[in-house]
């Protein structure tokens, strides 16, 4: 009886025992607007050339990350364009084409797609893989057309086989950061994709705490209300 | 001031009987005292139905149906659409709450035989909304114009095409085009915002009209009009208002507390109720790895999958939901309530409802050989419960039934199975030295907050509370 019990609930769990990438915990924290500042900056000069945030406005992220209008405009925009204007890039899709093969596609609702964990992991995993026009390769998205552009800051690191048939990465040429660094700013560049996905997270929570508040008082008084006058049914 | 407002209502009457509907629905509509937890999912399905239809009104005023605009304008009402993004929230996840309590209530009426002779169309006219609603679930989720609305309409609407001959040209039909295009998505949007709609208000109010005409089913599936008093009202019987109104609001409450909970701290529910890869805008020439539905199709989505063949599998799912329809022809027992049918019964439900569940997490995960035969084996149990029904219930006379309402009994003293494995567990938890080490704790902390409250709250949390 044991065993067929052991076996019942065994079976569902092998089914899918699937093999799927590890992936790291992405710091994510929408409400430290320090680092949603320093995210949005690694944002414009790192990622901004070619993947646009279309959704998303200068004037309303000022707002949410804590910066004034002016100086969002004067540092993202060079103070170029008007702060109603959303996060575009210069980019075409056809230069994207003619260039890596494929369009940059746009980010802004990435994190929503995929999990901050696996964009965390993404762009901490590329390696120098001489077979690829770029010149790397990325572990979490084999062949990937985006060049590692954050190379300068990080490094750049190579493939190493394991002893349980994976690979792991090992950094191979020193770059501007240290590897605690590094992590810490794609940490923000993180971070901040993440608020991009869904800027009503923070009204969300803002407003919950009191709807649901105002809902425990509501319970109370309409449970005493039917006690009331349910008192003579028996 | 009274005398002008029942002088009002004087003349009302006289050209609309305002007070005849108020009394028959309502003040003087004596329903069964007994009615459980389980009795609140009928009002809280009405609730959810005017929800979805005021945030749906709101949601058109700035939705877009146009297959270059759709997903945008779903973007925009999430991010400059002054409150937008709860209005499109309470939208998505009333609909998977719709389902929940559709659910619940449909097994409400499995346990106590609600079904059963007189209330056969009440039951049909359930089945009815219960299609209605699947329609306009699955057509609402193609608007948003993700890569789930896309291919999950892709897969469904193709399976007409496994139908011999007219297939093709069927599904070619409803699509409006050779693929899911702008076409399909402009005439999803017109039957999910109108026609079904308007179907579902009319299949409610009939609904209503025939409970309320043979009166409600109880716990104990027994009639309360057979013991009436000198009036002629029911004695086991209470008037609807103010007795179950008043009831009603309370779970009411209780739903909304937790709805508010998932709209305002988990909307997406884990990719239960909006699903990730909804975020990558539809994409005709890119499939998604794993297609799946949202997870109130998915136990039928399971049987369609179970099944290797194609038209097999379209004939499965749909026989799944025809069978549904004539369960009150298929059960033969004529006790109602599950509280005095046969172990035999009561065991062959839990075991449809476990398979039902497991249908249904399966269908949310991806294909192997093993969930493929669990798929199968849950699916064969979900048929056999229904198909051998004429004749196991036929042997299952049940146990004698009372004649009058019985009162509810606390959980801690309730006889039967699941009442034990309850106790058991609840057993077994407070045994288990992880609790009898944190109980203390919870307690010492909880009354740490209860003495820092003001004393005028103290006085009312001990009248509560006694």
């Amino acid at each position: 009886m044991n065993r067929l019990i052991f076996l019942l609930l065994w079976l569902p769990l092998a089914a899918f025992a699937s093999e799927s990438a590890h992936l790291d915990d992405a710091p994510v924290d929408v409400y430290d607007q320090a680092s949603l500042q320093r995210g949005a900056k690694l944002y414009v000069d790192y990622c901004q050339g070619c993947h646009s945030l279309k959704y998303v406005r200068y004037s309303r992220l000022a707002k949410d990350i804590g910066m004034a209008e002016t100086e969002v405009m004067s540092q993202f925009q060079h103070g170029v364009g008007n702060s109603g204007d959303t996060m575009r890039t210069a980019m075409t899709d056809d230069n994207g084409i003619a260039w890596f093969g494929v369009a940059p596609p746009d980010l802004t609702l990435t994190v929503r797609a995929r999990g901050a964990d696996w964009v965390y992991t993404y762009l901490r995993s590329f390696y120098l893989d001489p077979a690829k026009p770029t010149g790397v390769n990325n572990l979490l998205f084999k062949d990937v057309a985006m060049p590692n552009v954050m190379g300068e800051l990080q490094g750049q690191q190579e493939r190493v086989a394991d002893a349980h048939g994976g690979y792991s990465l090992k950094l191979v040429e020193k770059g501007r950061l240290d590897a605690n660094k590094f992590d810490q700013a794609v940490g923000d560049l993180t971070n901040f994709l993440a608020y991009v996905a869904e800027p009503a997270q923070l009204d969300r929570s803002h407003y919950g705490k009191f709807v649901l508040l105002f809902l425990i008082i509501l319970l109370v008084v309409l449970y005493k209300l039917k006690k009331e006058y349910w008192r003579d049914i028996h | 001031m009274v005398k002008y407002l029942v002088a009002l209502l004087g003349w009302v009457d006289e050209r609309f009987p305002v007070s005849k509907v108020w009394n028959e629905h309502l003040a003087k509509y004596y329903a069964p005292k007994n009615f459980n937890f389980w009795y609140f999912f009928g009002s809280l399905a009405m609730l959810v139905l005017v929800l979805q239809l005021l945030t749906g009104l709101w949601l058109t005023m700035h939705y877009k149906p146009d297959a270059t605009l759709a997903f945008d304008s779903v973007e925009y009402i999430m991010r400059d659409v002054n409150w937008g993004w709860l209005i499109r929230y309470l939208h998505s996840t009333g609909a998977s709450a719709f389902f929940i309590v559709v659910y619940m209530h449909m097994f409400r009426g499995m346990m106590y035989g609600s079904y059963k002779k007189p209330r056969e169309v009440i039951w049909l006219l359930g089945m009815a909304m219960f299609l209605a609603l699947m329609g306009e679930a699955f057509m609402g989720y193609l608007l948003p114009w993700g890569q789930m609305s896309y291919w999950g309409a892709q897969v469904i609407i193709s399976l007409f095409g496994a139908i011999p001959w007219v297939g093709e040209a069927l599904a070619q039909w409803i699509r409006g085009d050779y693929l899911i295009s702008d076409a399909t998505l402009n005439r999803f949007f017109a039957f999910h915002v109108m026609l079904i709609p308007l179907i579902l208000v009319v299949l409610v109010y009939v609904h209503i009209v025939a409970l309320h005409h043979v009166g409600s089913n109880n716990p104990d599936g027994i009639e309360i009009k057979k013991h009436k008093n000198a009036d002629g009202v029911p004695v086991d019987g209470i008037p609807f208002h103010p007795y179950y109104t008043v009831k009603d609001l309370v779970g009411v409450a209780v739903f909304a507390l937790v709805f508010a909970w998932v709209v305002f701290y988990a909307p997406e529910m884990n990719g239960l109720f909006l699903e990730y890869a909804n975020f990558i805008p539809a994409n005709p020439i890119a499939t998604p790895e794993h297609i799946a539905p949202v997870w109130y199709f998915t136990p039928f989505y399971s049987i369609l999958r179970a099944v290797p063949n194609k038209l097999g599998g379209v004939i499965a799912m749909f026989s799944a939901i025809i069978l549904l329809f004539l369960l009150p022809w298929l059960d033969r027992c004529r006790t109602r309530s599950i509280r005095y049918r046969s172990p035999f019964y009561k065991i062959g439900l839990g075991i449809f409802t476990v398979s039902f569940l497991g249908l249904g997490y399966l269908g949310t995960q991806p294909v192997t050989p093993a969930a493929t035969l669990l798929a199968q084996l849950f699916s064969l149990v979900y048929f056999v419960f229904f198909l051998a029904m004429p004749v196991y219930s036929r042997w299952d006379q049940g146990q004698p039934v009372p004649e009058r309402l019985t009162p509810n009994i606390p959980i801690l003293e309730r006889p039967g199975l699941p009442w034990c494995v309850l106790r058991w567990l609840v057993d077994k938890i407070q045994a288990h030295p992880q609790y009898q080490k944190l109980m203390p704790v919870v307690t010492a902390r909880a009354e740490d907050v209860y003495n820092k409250l003001p004393p005028f709250i103290k006085v009312q949390v001990e009248r509560f509370c006694k």
